[in-house]
């Protein structure tokens, strides 16, 4: 599991952990906490490609619906299959084995940090 | 109702309890609430298999008291009140003058001439202010006593032998008391109302006892049922619970524009009383006007569930919804997709074949009885 602190972050409460030139994306742990029970994962499919805000995923708890936005351009190399079989590890490890998908980008758009991320969610 | 009151924050009494515990709140009707203490399916769960307890000290309590009292509230609401024995409750509409809904109700005979009349929180005001109007030619008192009354509910099969257990209840006959029944005792040095009613489609209580005594119930019955799967549960749960009860919840199957018999609750407005009440005149007129759309369930297979103000259609293709989703989840107990839904009498036969439109994706589902999920022991 990423250090919360080396990751960076979306005011839509995603984390992305950059690699090379492959963006990995989950919802952080205050975005899982306020869905509630995650019961339902809509990942994209392998190989798509996908524009920056858009939404690409849906993520269902039993009381709402939340959305996956795309945080940068490019196309999807990989989904969590483990988390579409068990929705539930995005409630019990949002920043590991609840992470959602891998984007190989284009360009790096600018994200937050963790300190401005903390300070948005108000911790 | 009013705009002095939508700033205010409105915290039971026993918020301190939530905060300690952890919970996550939400505001219901200017309470600050719990919503969850850990997980809404694991509080879900409890009151299926064990019990759980529900802070509901946001509910709005009316008391009806005085010689006419029966009399009032045969006028005032759907159902007739003046004959249930001391003791009894009654499931009940507070209807507008056009037969709309502006509440529904739990009524209580506390004594011959003294009911309590428990409202939602966010029609309280509404509904003592048409109880004290409706009330007004007859020889009673209308009290709003919400603010000095707290309620408790201990929901789940062994919501009995944790009562039975608990220090300092002294009820008489508690085992015996039956569904839809009340009985006055004492919590230690508190007078408590304990009554066999709930929102969860699960045996259970609730308990009405003064304020500053509600911390101590609570606590008391948290220790009590520890051993036996007791957790604090939120409105989250409460709403999945009562959703697979098939029990309708104001503000989404119930409203100013759903006249009773829509919402299957035709069996609840008294036509044959003598007398006549509030709402009366209107749903007298409409009954042969079928074109109404009516209260359906409805499941779907796989995971995805239609949620409130998702458009029903009756095919895969057609662009003319036939009704309207109210309440949706995928069941925690079930493990489908289940919702509640207004739709046109014409498709509203059991295993009608319709589709909801998901975010833009039409998934199927057929019209089913409600309730969805009814325990064995009923």
């Amino acid at each position: 599991m990423p250090e919360q602190s080396t990751l960076q972050y979306t005011a839509e409460h995603e984390w992305v952990l950059i690699e090379n030139d492959v963006a990995t994306i989950g919802i952080t742990a205050y975005a899982a906490e306020k869905l509630g029970d995650v019961v339902f994962v809509d990942l994209p499919n392998n190989g798509a490609s996908v524009t920056t805000g858009t939404v690409i995923g849906e993520i269902e708890s039993t009381k709402s619906v939340g959305e996956l936005f795309a945080p940068v351009n490019g196309e999807v190399t990989e989904v969590n299959d483990a988390v579409v079989d068990s929705p539930e590890l995005v409630n019990s490890d949002p920043f590991g084995a609840g992470w959602l998908v891998k984007i190989r980008f284009i360009e790096l758009p600018e994200l937050m940090t963790f300190a401005e991320y903390s300070v948005l969610v108000g911790e | 109702m009013s705009d002095s009151t939508v700033a205010q924050q409105l915290y039971s009494p026993l918020n301190q309890i939530h905060l300690d515990a952890g919970a996550s709140f939400t505001d219901f009707a200017g309470w600050q609430m719990p919503v969850r203490y850990s997980s809404d399916l694991a509080e879900h769960h409890a009151v299926r298999a064990c019990a759980a307890l529900f802070d509901l000290s946001h509910m709005g309590e009316i008391l009806v008291l005085g010689p006419e009292a029966a009399d009032a509230l045969d006028y005032a609401l759907a159902g007739k009140l003046s004959t249930i024995a001391v003791g009894q409750a009654k499931y009940s509409l507070l209807l507008a003058r056009d037969g709309g809904i502006i509440d529904d109700l739990v009524v209580y005979r506390t004594g011959e001439d003294r009911y309590l009349v428990v409202a939602n929180a966010s029609n309280r005001d509404v509904v003592a202010a048409e109880l004290l109007d409706r009330c007004s030619p007859f020889e009673c008192e209308v009290q709003d006593e919400s603010d000095d009354i707290a309620l408790i509910a201990i929901q789940g099969p062994r919501a009995l032998e944790i009562l039975q257990e608990l220090p300092g209840l002294h009820v008489a006959g508690l085992a015996e008391l039956r569904y839809y029944w009340s009985v006055a005792g004492m919590f230690g040095e508190h007078a408590v109302l304990l009554a066999r009613t709930g929102y969860t489609g699960e045996d259970g209580f609730e308990l009405y006892l003064a304020p500053e005594a509600a911390p101590a119930l609570w606590e008391a019955l948290a220790e009590t049922g520890a051993g036996s799967g007791l957790v604090p549960a939120g409105l989250a749960s409460r709403d999945t619970l009562r959703l697979e009860a098939g029990m309708p919840l104001y503000g989404h199957e119930l409203g100013l524009d759903i006249f009773p018999a829509q919402a299957g609750l035709a069996r609840v407005v008294n036509l044959s009383k003598e007398g006549d009440f509030v709402g009366r005149a209107p749903i007298e007129a409409q009954s042969a006007d079928a074109e109404m759309r009516v209260l359906v369930g409805l499941r779907s297979s796989g995971k995805r569930a239609g949620r409130a103000g998702y458009e029903i259609f009756a095919d895969a293709t057609s662009t003319a919804p036939v009704g309207l989703i109210t309440s949706g989840a995928l069941s925690p107990t079930l493990g489908y997709p289940i919702a509640m839904a207004y739709v046109d009498p014409k498709c509203a036969d059991v295993g009608a074949e319709l589709f909801i439109d998901v975010r833009g994706t039409r998934v199927a589902a057929s019209v089913t009885p409600l309730p969805f999920y009814k325990r064995e022991s009923n």
